[in-house]
């Protein structure tokens, strides 16, 4: 096993709690709308050369939250002001579903700073066709199961399998909480970020639009409007995989990004 | 003591079974919308808070709801502005605008200032958060739901307080120009505040010296709240007494007992209370405070404010067969025994229904009182003689017995008049011992 360790830096003005693990060029992982599931198979395989660096989201339980931070854009540049703090040098991101949303608006706002973004099930954009699962009107237990094509995948009932401890309820609400304030309205997507995403068009960062055939939270279409606007972005599909590629078939899914971030 | 007459204006012609379907009222399509018998509805709950002026009731509640066929209140506004008129003397209790729903706190100011105005001082004002399938139906988010509330609450107080033109730049709301050209008709009206067992809005209500309007609470859980916002009261310097208290309790009364029995069993129909909204939408994210959510949290197997963790853990696409009537049927009857054993429903003859408003009233001692008429398919006929019943045999009981143990309304005796020095014990506001010789299961 890489080692991981999970540390409180104070950080563009406030405290946040950074699970870091592996070693190599730096990798930045935001993680999704309800939460950091914990280190997974996909993790241990990419920390083998790259150091991961996985902030837990303000207000998602164990980072304090920011009453300033309105929209997904205003923690998009938080993290950017992270980065800079860090003194990370052109990191790589890799973001999933809501997390996709993060670092495309930090890619629109400062393609400079960025090696590279991965953006896994993207919300952000508005579809077309389709629209983005709404995860705050249905049970936790149905949110969950929306997320993955495969119920019986190992990893998934890893995460989720048995009974829900307090404090797991308690880090689900507070995840839900957070993405609502921020997300609520417009649900899930800013529809300035197609245009905004023309500074990374013209800075032609590199990009990598992976998405599961099966995924029932972001429609097909929100990848396509998202090459629309980045259209230097490779695209990758991983059959027989839902919203979470990455632990429904976690061998495809690190081979995608090892191969993209080569 | 004050007494008034609520009614939640159900949709009646619709069957059961979309509802049943639905799993609850909240969300049932309005395709089932008919435009005639609506029309016969809306205007007849019109007439019927005439009819309650008329026999005796001091004042008239309504609410508002959304997407539901349970209340057809949708626009509260609008029908306690016609009431305004074509009633005289009645006080019109609004339980309440749902403030972080409208999310225009200047247009309900001056909403209910022309209601104000029109009835020439008797509008009840009151303020809610809305429920949390609310904040679906009126896409109203929910993590600010709180803030949303209390900005929305202080905005609109200035705005009845304040000479304009003047700006207002706040959180999440804008007004760069305030300067409402209608002003309440009385200095302040009165503010009631309907809850369900919220601990943070009996404290908030106790800091603004509110009454507080439980609705339909169990009694000892009631007791208990009541105790809560006395101790705050007593720590603010002032003792809480029934004016700071009011108490909704579903009555229905009709010539015999065997008959309300039958027709009061529209408080059931299609679930009744507890099948308001689905557990998904009883409980949308940010809307509870963080230890509320500890709460529920730690409550594995119960329920708190009707969602238990396990509904909300359950997958809400699977073990619902919908066209099990008989057996959900059977278990809504059972449902409406229990809650009449409780005592959380009243429903008899006028001599039934009085004796046990008395014996709630002598535990939860509140000045106002309110009565909040059948729900379901019934009848014109039948809900005006309960109406009738009510104000002509039950409510002359029942005002008797208010004034023999001292039950003051918030219309006798202001809320918060009754100073206390620092550091002095507080009288007691309910009577626990008369709780106890209820025997209540």
């Amino acid at each position: 096993m890489a080692t991981w360790k999970e540390e409180t830096q104070n950080l563009a003005g406030s405290d946040l709690v950074l699970v870091r693990g592996g070693s190599g060029k730096p990798l930045l992982v935001l993680h999704d709308e309800l939460g950091y599931t914990g280190w997974m198979s996909w993790n241990e395989e990419l920390a083998k050369d790259r150091e991961l660096i996985i902030p837990l989201q303000p207000g998602f339980g164990k980072s304090p939250r920011q009453d300033w931070m309105w929209r997904h854009r205003d923690l998009a540049n938080y993290y950017l002001n992270v980065i800079r703090e860090l003194g990370l040098e052109k990191p790589d991101v890799l973001g999933f579903s809501a997390g996709g949303y993060i670092a495309a608006e930090m890619a629109a706002a400062n393609p400079e700073l960025l090696g590279s973004i991965t953006l896994v099930g993207p919300m952000g954009i508005k579809p077309d066709e389709g629209e983005i699962f709404d995860i705050f009107a249905c049970t936790i237990k149905t949110c969950l199961r929306q997320t993955v094509f495969n119920h019986e995948v190992k990893e998934f009932s890893e995460i989720y399998g048995g009974e829900m401890s307090p404090e797991q309820f308690e880090l689900f609400e507070d995840a839900r909480a957070e993405s609502a304030r921020i997300g609520w309205e417009p649900y899930m997507f800013n529809p300035s970020l197609p245009e905004l995403l023309r500074s990374a068009k013209n800075a032609k960062l590199p990009t990598l639009l992976i998405r599961g055939s099966e995924d029932a939270v972001v429609p097909q279409d929100c990848i396509r409007k998202y090459h629309d606007a980045l259209p230097q972005a490779d695209i990758v599909t991983i059959k027989g995989t839902g919203h979470r590629p990455e632990i429904e078939d976690s061998a495809e899914f690190v081979a995608a990004v090892k191969h993209f971030l080569a | 003591m004050q007494i008034a007459h609520f009614t939640e204006r159900p949709v009646r012609y619709i069957d059961e079974a979309p509802v049943l379907q639905n799993r609850a009222f909240f969300g049932v399509s309005n395709s089932y919308v008919d435009r005639e018998k609506s029309a016969h509805d809306y205007n007849f709950y019109l007439d019927e808070a005439c009819f309650c002026e008329e026999v005796g009731f001091d004042a008239v509640a309504i609410n508002e709801h959304h997407g539901n066929p349970f209340c057809s209140g949708s626009v509260v506004n609008i029908e306690a502005a016609i009431l305004a008129r074509i009633t005289s003397k009645a006080k019109i209790v609004i339980i309440g605008n749902m403030l972080p729903g409208v999310k225009h706190p200047l247009r309900i100011a001056e909403e209910l200032a022309t209601i104000d105005t029109i009835s020439r001082g008797r509008l009840v004002s009151g303020w809610v958060r809305g429920a949390g399938s609310e904040q679906f139906f009126n896409n109203a988010n929910p993590a600010y739901n709180r803030e949303m509330f209390n900005e929305a609450h202080s905005f609109i107080m200035d705005c009845w307080t304040k000479d304009g033109p003047w700006r207002y730049e706040g959180k999440h709301f804008h007004y760069r120009h305030v300067n409402p050209w209608v002003k309440p008709y009385q200095e302040m009206p009165q503010q009631w505040i309907p809850g369900v067992l919220s601990a943070e809005t009996v404290m908030w209500c106790a800091e603004k010296q509110y009454p507080y309007l439980g609705l339909g609470t169990a009694l000892g859980p009631t007791c208990d709240l009541w105790d809560m916002y006395a101790d705050k009261s007593a720590e603010l310097g002032y003792q809480a007494g029934p004016e700071n208290f009011g108490y909704l309790l579903p009555v229905f009364c009709a010539d015999t007992d065997e008959k309300a029995q039958e027709i009061g069993k529209g408080f059931v129909f299609g679930g009744g209370q507890n099948a308001f909204s689905r557990p998904e939408h009883t409980l949308p994210p940010g809307y509870n405070s963080k230890s509320a959510i500890r709460m529920l949290g730690q409550q594995p197997g119960g329920s708190w404010l009707g969602v238990s963790k396990e509904k909300l853990m359950a997958s809400s696409d699977d073990s619902w067969d919908a066209s099990a009537y008989d057996a959900l049927k059977a278990k809504l009857i059972a449902g409406y025994q229990k809650v009449q054993d409780n005592m959380q429903i009243v429903v008899g003859s006028p001599e039934t229904c009085a004796q046990k408003i008395k014996d709630i009233l002598s535990v939860i001692r509140p000045g106002v009182f309110t009565c909040f008429a059948v729900q379901g398919n019934v009848s014109d006929k039948d809900r005006l003689r309960s109406v009738e019943l009510l104000g002509k045999e039950v409510l002359p009981e029942v005002r008797k017995h208010a004034d023999e143990i001292g039950l003051f309304g918030p219309f006798d005796r202001t809320p918060g008049s009754v100073k206390l020095a620092p550091g002095t014990k507080r009288a007691p506001v309910v009577d626990r011992e008369a709780l106890a010789k209820l025997n209540l299961p």
